[in-house]
């Protein structure tokens, strides 16, 4: 394996059934995972569509704070620490005020205006949706692709803090600091659309 | 592997136990003799007027908004903290550039008065 | 590893157009209420920043660890993007002044997409092609939006960030699928994989969510919708710019990701792009003909105009490669300049917008009405000018790949083009009426129309400079 693939896997940390296999070692590590993973994935994906099946705005919100959480145990549950942390902190905690701050903004006074006709795009919507999915499960679920081994002894190793740093400030370094400009340019277009007055 | 994670779900399910019961044991053996003044939404005798769901204005989201970006800035440190002594002088040079970039932001959100409550 | 001094002397345009995209910012913050000055440095920027490109057209090489590639073909790009960007700031600042919304955020937007289109151009890893999109969108979200009291411009920047951000999703997922087969996000590693990733179905599911992500941003149907609402609604010249530097960002990343890297010729890939180009082609040039407005009928012929170049890629052979390019260029000035018109035309409130606020125009502004034909005309592929030769390449391309069933098609769309740009001619030239400006063409628009004029005529002239020098990038 290059060094560069092995810097891509510790930034963003994948398993897969090879790697899952190592640790048959404590045989009830795989049974405790497996069933977090679909508890969580459950979770998850209930209270993506309770969210976007609700009228009220401000429940939607509710149910999208869950579905932060259940993400967070996933990728905890995938040894992705950091991205877990970052996930509570930034989405759940700051990004879910910004939400919050929306649907008071809008004041949507009679939720039920957003209940839409029934129309024929919706129905098209739903089945290119629905394809889409279906293509995807048969995708994963029947092709014999075979992924690429783990670059790492210990799946643990891959999404600590630690070696997040250390990819980021070396491989990933010019990505690092394209990242201030583009916060940069987000500061910037947020004064500009948002600032009740300018002078 | 994830019994590493055990004991912080330990301390997470205490803290949810901990909780639900201390409240429950407050119902259960409270005493309960509810009448029209103690129900009202203030006790001490304003009358609420017109619905609680007021529109806000867009100085709250200007406000968040800077936040989530700034908070996002934070977020970049910490694994340069953690990893700062392997780094050496070349990631603080790193993170000094990113702080600049950053704080010309700030400079920008400053001057134009956006932290200004006008 | 790290960033070292050879990195930032090679990639010279890139990190002065930062740094003077910085030194715009501390002057709009320093100077309150100066948009002026603003102007100037970002206009100054973006010319030290084109002089230095020019130097950067030789041997492409990869900097900053890898991560992108400087010179070459992304020097090339470079300069298209900073054309685009020269020539906008230019017509702009007249624009804005009559639209009372001068401000100097503009112009550090318009100077941070840019920067964001030259990381699209040059991406050597899915990691730059991602943060390079987002910082060329971001920027144009709000560019978009930027006539704050115009229900119209909000409108606009709504609906282009809410599909943006959707297409990004796709993009983010289509990466994740590349990464998860491939084990890397680095292009040239991929590069190495892929003849035995191309049978892989969860990398070709992958591949299928990039080309939905960037045939977006190209604005190629069926992910079109957004592009004739979000050109009406944006300040004209942000139209023109969105409309050519975006769409040569976009273009030059496909070309990179699908041509370079993953080498489609011949596969089920390129068959899927055909048949985007071809519904472009159809959907573009038929709608256009029913548009009363001139900046819808300019945005659904930016759409017809992606579906012609979109057949050099899925001919994915070096005559299209070089035919994109050549007509990437060719087709910034002529945009520019045709939005660039348009918004001299335009008044306060969206007036002055429609086909028939063009009637009689040669007989009282008959400068303008000369170089709105010399634009229509090279959009409608006429001979001599420079979009003729754009659509002769990419076409030649498709014929060399077995697409000669493209090529036909792109003549026949093409045909019916000529209809409606030559109905705006025939209106300026041969019909009675009262076209006339209320205000004085700044001469800095003039300059820029102009710069944009010769630019057409001389590429028509000497295709074979552009040509020859695009060549020599796919040597390798």
């Amino acid at each position: 394996m290059d060094s560069h693939a092995v810097a891509t896997g510790a930034l963003y940390g994948y398993r897969n059934q090879k790697s899952s296999s190592t640790n048959n070692f404590f045989e009830s590590s795989v049974t405790l995972e497996t069933f977090l993973f679909y508890t969580l994935g459950a979770v998850s994906v209930g209270s993506a569509l309770m969210m976007v099946t609700r009228r009220s705005p401000v429940m939607s919100a509710l149910y999208l704070i869950l579905n932060f959480f259940a993400l967070g145990g996933l990728y905890l549950s995938l040894h992705a620490q950091f991205i877990a942390f970052i996930q509570i902190l930034v989405y759940a905690g700051a990004i879910m005020v910004l939400f919050v701050f929306v649907i008071m903004l809008l004041n949507l006074g009679d939720e039920k205006k957003l209940n839409e006709r029934f129309s024929w795009k919706k129905i098209v919507g739903a089945g290119l949706s629905f394809g889409v999915l279906m293509e995807l499960i048969f995708v994963f679920a029947f092709s014999k692709a075979n992924l690429p081994p783990s670059h790492f002894e210990k799946a643990t190793d891959i999404g600590t803090v630690e070696n997040i740093g250390m990819q980021l400030f070396t491989t990933f370094l010019f990505p690092f600091e394209v990242t201030s400009v583009l916060l940069l340019a987000a500061i910037v277009g947020a004064v500009v659309l948002a600032k009740k007055k300018l002078n | 592997m994830l019994e590493s994670y055990v004991p912080i779900f330990v301390m997470i399910a205490g803290g949810v136990i901990f909780g639900v019961v201390m409240v429950k044991l407050n119902e259960w053996f409270g005493p309960h003799r509810p009448n029209d003044e103690k129900l009202s939404t203030y006790e001490s005798g304003m009358e609420p007027i017109r619905s609680a769901r007021e529109r806000f204005s867009v100085k709250f989201y200007m406000v968040a908004m800077l936040f989530i970006l700034f908070d996002i800035e934070v977020v970049f440190l910490y694994p340069w903290a953690v990893s700062f002594k392997q780094l050496g002088l070349g990631g603080f040079v790193t993170m000094a550039v990113f702080i600049f970039v950053l704080f010309l932001g700030y400079f920008y959100v400053w001057r134009k008065g956006a932290l200004e409550w006008d | 590893m790290g960033i070292t001094f050879s990195d930032i002397t090679s990639s010279a345009p890139l990190v002065s157009l930062v740094l003077f995209s910085f030194l715009t910012l501390i002057v709009e913050s320093w100077g309150k209420d100066k948009p002026v000055l603003s102007y100037w440095v970002s206009l100054l920027g973006v010319g030290v920043s084109l002089a230095l490109s020019f130097g950067h057209l030789g041997a492409g090489i990869p900097v900053f660890g890898g991560m992108l590639l400087q010179g070459g073909f992304a020097g090339y790009c470079n300069l298209i993007f900073l054309s685009s960007a020269f020539l906008t700031i230019l017509l702009s600042r007249g624009y804005l002044e009559r639209m009372e919304c001068h401000r100097g955020e503009f112009y550090i937007l318009i100077l941070f997409s840019t920067v964001g289109m030259m990381l699209m151009a040059g991406a050597l890893n899915l990691i730059t092609v991602f943060l390079g999109i987002e910082l060329m969108s971001v920027s144009l979200y709000v560019l978009a939006g930027f006539m704050r009291k115009k229900v119209r411009s909000n409108e606009s920047a709504l609906k282009y960030f809410l599909l943006g951000a959707f297409a990004t999703g796709f993009l983010l997922y289509g990466i994740a699928l590349i990464y998860g087969t491939s084990g890397t996000t680095d292009l040239v590693a991929i590069s190495k994989l892929f003849p035995q990733l191309s049978h892989n179905p969860i990398f070709l599911v992958g591949c299928g969510l990039l080309v939905v992500a960037f045939s977006f941003k190209i604005a190629a149907v069926p992910f079109h919708m957004w592009a004739p609402d979000v050109y009406e609604g944006a300040p004209t010249t942000v139209s023109g710019f969105m409309s050519t530097g975006a769409k040569a960002a976009a273009f030059a990343t496909f070309l990179l990701v699908f041509v370079r890297v993953f080498d489609i010729a011949g596969t089920s890939l390129s068959q899927v792009i055909a048949v985007i180009a071809a519904a472009s082609m159809i959907v573009g040039n038929v709608t256009a003909v029913a548009q009363t407005n001139v900046k819808r009928m300019l945005a659904y012929s930016s759409i017809a105009h992606a579906g012609y170049m979109l057949s050099g890629i899925a001919a994915a052979n070096v005559e299209g490669e070089t035919g994109i390019l050549f007509y990437l260029l060719a087709y910034t000035f002529v945009n520019v300049g045709a939005f660039g018109i348009v918004s001299i035309m335009e008044r306060q409130d969206d007036k002055k917008l429609n086909f028939e606020d063009y009637e009689g125009l040669s007989a009282r502004r008959p400068a303008l009405a000369v170089l709105m034909t010399i634009f229509m005309f090279s959009l409608a592929g006429i001979p001599p000018f420079a979009g003729f030769f754009g659509k002769y390449y990419v076409f030649l391309a498709a014929v060399k790949a077995n697409l000669t069933w493209l090529a036909i098609l792109g003549v026949l769309t093409s045909l019916i083009s000529v209809y409606y740009y030559l109905r705006l001619v025939v209106l300026m030239y041969f019909r009675e009426g009262d076209a006339d400006l209320d205000h004085s063409v700044p001469r800095r628009s003039m300059i820029a129309l102009a710069i944009a004029a010769i630019s057409i005529v001389v590429l028509g002239l000497y295709p074979s400079l552009i040509v020859d020098l695009t060549r020599s990038f796919f040597k390798i």
